[in-house]
């Protein structure tokens, strides 16, 4: 009996073993569907490699991107049998003046955990400068782009290196290229040729010393109103690797990459994606880490209270042509901020506060305006503009309003100088249509500013087909962060 | 056979035996690859594993101090201390850490400790675990110096004539990259005989790696964890000079910023930066 039942045991045992090894295998196989995405690093080495049918996938041609210069090449290659081939378009270009695109994986997205960077040979037909190259952007969610700017091309291959910021974040990729170039030197620009090949994502094991950062590493004391939200895409949130050649390799890495953390949660929340909700009065510090490495630099946020409503404009809308005002329909832009390259540093653009569309710009050197339709203005008698500057104030308040007309023949404008507390008169090119405003700049609090629109014969402006409303910082004058409102012609 | 027979006896085996290693040798030195044996000292005469907290063992350390004259011959910018703030072990490694301050009239501070006058030995394998520190002008190395090294007085011998064997060094701005050479008479500073090793897929400052020499009369083997990557031969130092391998050395353990060899540190260096060496282990005897 005894051996009987232990015979009975050992037979169970088996059963139990061989039913948790295949429940076990059920398990796997479950979580494999789940996790295996494919791994393969490649993505064209003598051909597309696992990419949708279109391979290249083309920034908006209605903003400017020309679809025409793509292509692979038999000729030119760095090894094997085809290199891609990028027919960099002339700034006047009729098809559009740059080229830009991403590849996309044509699966459900890629593992890319085992990699450390993305890789590739490139060479141009000159030497030029390729404005962007990244990956990690699909056009849905791009929630962990990566870019590298300004390679410099030689007329050699070169091997190029974009390190991941932290490969762990990487489960289900899509984004496998994105690159973004230019032509060469002003406009319009020469167009080139340059070529990439061999591009892969690749476990390199030599680049280390990991140097994250925000807000350029310093710690950084902003004054914001209750209810804001904001990215903190916006502080220049950088990841940097330091590459077997020994130099440092810079990128620009998505918020989520990053684990951000807030001194005081009742004062501001930052979520996975790096949205900041300010949800409380007081002081709060944001920080952040990347795998487990602290970033350096901080946000400290101080949140006096409820973001003020602009003044409500009280004319009649048939007396009104708006830009950006809730009071009235707007006219159709293309943009209220035009990132400007190379020099504008200017970023933000159209945000809600507690319910109330406002513009607001940080990092602020000079912003446009573009108009979707060129505005004829003649019957107007001024231009208005609601401001607001977050911080208190106290010197060195200094910019211009420039309404421009642009157009394939001729550019003509008129500019406003708007002054603060301290004004200087400037002397400079270009402001002889300067006229002060004796706007009197408070934190916190709008100041409407009414500029009079005045004869083409002073100014030269053609107000039949004004275009380009742009505000500027000037005279290195201390204007960081503007809200703007109410933005709209008027006749009296 | 007669008591003297015997003695013979053993003698011939003895003569049999060194003839078979002998001829081991040469077969090996006929063929200076990568298949060469690396570890045919396994006596262990001197190993410190830094496992007890706060403490540099004296009977093996002794501190070079200061800047020596010219930045130690090189034009180094650092100052080197004793401080705990320099030198210090923890967590069974020691850690040799490279700060920017103010200090005695240089900029940097580090450490430099050596084995003169308490360890010194002719022959044997030489190694040490190490994790290097990175950044344009991070200069650690891991080296020894004849013990006659001196101004030339009494018994002591000038450099280069007396002989400095560089196990490892590094340029901070090289990650991936270390070198092994020989100076003497005939192959010293800019002349001297060396060669580097390029790590392909890992590099130098994000982990431990052995470093290490099998010093022979007739070679020094140079290998980087389970590579051996060079060895230099009595007659490749006899081609360029006098070899000068014959007598004691000394074990020499330093980080130093700036100099010669390498370049000032630049704003993208970060400091403080340590360099950690797990352990240092001499062996002699050879077969």
């Amino acid at each position: 009996m005894k051996t009987i039942k232990y015979k009975y045991t050992k037979a169970t045992f088996l059963l139990l073993l061989l039913l948790s090894i295949t429940s076990c295998e059920r398990e796997l196989s479950d979580k494999a569907e789940f996790a295996n995405y494919g791994t393969t690093g490649d993505i064209f080495i003598d051909a597309p490699v696992g990419l949708t049918d279109q391979f290249f996938v083309s920034f908006d041609p209605a903003g400017g991107a020309n679809t025409e210069g793509f292509g692979t090449d038999e000729s030119v290659t760095y090894q094997g049998e085809s290199a891609i081939r990028i027919d960099v378009p002339a700034g006047d270009d009729v098809n559009g003046g740059y080229i830009g695109g991403i590849f996309v994986d044509r699966g459900v997205g890629r593992n890319l955990t085992g990699y450390d960077a993305l890789t590739f040979w490139a060479k141009g037909s000159t030497t030029a400068t390729v404005g962007l190259v990244g990956f990690g952007t699909d056009f849905i969610e791009d929630k962990y782009a990566v870019g590298l700017e300004n390679i410099k091309l030689s007329t050699d291959w070169r091997k190029y290196t974009i390190p991941i910021p932290d490969a762990s974040k990487l489960i289900q990729e899509k984004g496998m290229f994105i690159f973004s170039a230019g032509g060469i030197g002003t406009f319009p620009e020469m167009g080139y040729t340059f070529w990439m090949d061999e591009l892969k994502f690749e476990k390199l094991g030599n680049i280390g010393q990991p140097q994250p950062a925000m807000a350029s590493g310093e710690d950084r004391v902003e004054t914001k109103f209750l209810g804001d939200q904001f990215s903190m895409a916006d502080y220049s949130l950088r990841q940097t690797f330091n590459l077997a050649s020994g130099i440092n390799q810079t990128v620009i890495a998505a918020p989520s990459y990053f684990s951000f953390s807030s001194s005081d949660i009742e004062v501001a929340r930052v979520n996975e994606s790096g949205i900041v909700s300010l949800v409380g009065s007081g002081s709060a510090k944001i920080t952040a880490s990347i795998a487990g490495v602290s970033v350096a630099g901080s946000l400290t946020l101080n949140v006096a209270g409820g973001f003020p409503v602009a003044p409500a404009p009280t004319l009649a809308a048939s007396n009104v042509i708006s830009i950006f005002s809730d009071g009235y329909t707007d006219v159709a832009v293309n943009y209220y901020n035009g990132f400007w390259q190379p020099y504008q540093t200017t970023l933000g653009g159209e945000i809600t506060i507690d319910g109330q569309n406002v513009l607001n710009y940080t990092n602020f050197n000079f912003v446009g305006t573009q108009l979707t339709a060129p505005l004829d203005i003649s019957e107007m008698t001024h231009f208005s503009i609601d401001i607001l500057m977050p911080e208190v104030l106290a010197t060195d308040i200094d910019m211009l309003i420039v309404l421009k007309n642009e157009n394939a023949t001729e550019t003509t404008l008129q500019q406003q100088r708007i002054g603060g507390q301290t004004y200087q008169w400037s002397t400079q090119t270009g402001d002889i249509n300067d006229t002060e405003s004796n706007a009197t700049f408070e934190g916190g609090v709008w100041k409407t500013i009414k500029i009079p629109i005045r004869p083409t014969a002073e100014t030269g402006l053609d107000k039949t087909g004004v275009n380009l409303i742009i505000i500027e910082r000037i005279k290195s004058s201390n204007v960081t962060e503007l809200h703007i409102d109410n933005l709209y012609f008027y006749k009296e | 056979m007669d008591k003297n027979n015997k003695n013979s006896m053993r003698i011939t085996t003895t003569l049999l035996k060194t003839l078979c290693v002998l001829v081991l040798l040469i077969a090996f030195s006929c063929n200076p690859d990568e298949t060469q044996t690396v570890a045919e000292f396994k006596n262990l005469v001197l190993s410190d594993e830094f496992d007890t907290d706060d403490f540099i063992d004296s009977d093996i350390w002794t501190f070079d101090i200061g800047n020596g004259t010219n930045g130690w011959g090189n034009n180094e910018e650092q100052f080197y201390t004793k401080r705990t703030e320099n030198v210090s072990v923890q967590n069974g490694t020691l850690i040799i850490k490279a700060i920017k301050e103010d200090y005695s009239g240089s900029d940097y501070t580090s450490s430099k400790i050596l084995t003169k006058g308490l360890k010194e030995q002719a022959y044997g394998r030489f190694e040490a675990r190490i994790q290097l520190p990175t950044g344009q002008g991070m200069w650690p190395a891991f080296w020894l110096l004849g013990a006659n090294c001196g101004d030339g007085t009494a018994d002591t011998e000038v450099w280069p004539n007396c002989g400095e064997i560089d196990i490892m060094e590094y340029r901070g701005q090289e990650p991936t990259v270390v070198h092994g050479s020989v100076h003497g008479p005939g192959y010293a500073a800019g002349n001297a005989i060396t060669k580097t090793y390029a790590l392909e897929n890992d590099r130098f400052d994000t982990g431990f790696h052995v470093f290490g020499i099998e010093w022979t009369p007739g070679y020094i083997n140079y290998y980087v964890d389970d590579v051996l990557y060079n060895q230099i031969t009595r007659q490749q130092v006899e081609e360029k000079g006098t070899w000068v391998f014959d007598q004691p050395f000394y074990i020499i353990i330093n980080l130093a910023v700036g100099g010669n060899f390498i370049g000032a540190p630049n704003e993208e260096t970060v400091f403080p930066q340590t360099m950690l060496i797990d352990y240092v282990r001499v062996y002699n005897k050879y077969l």
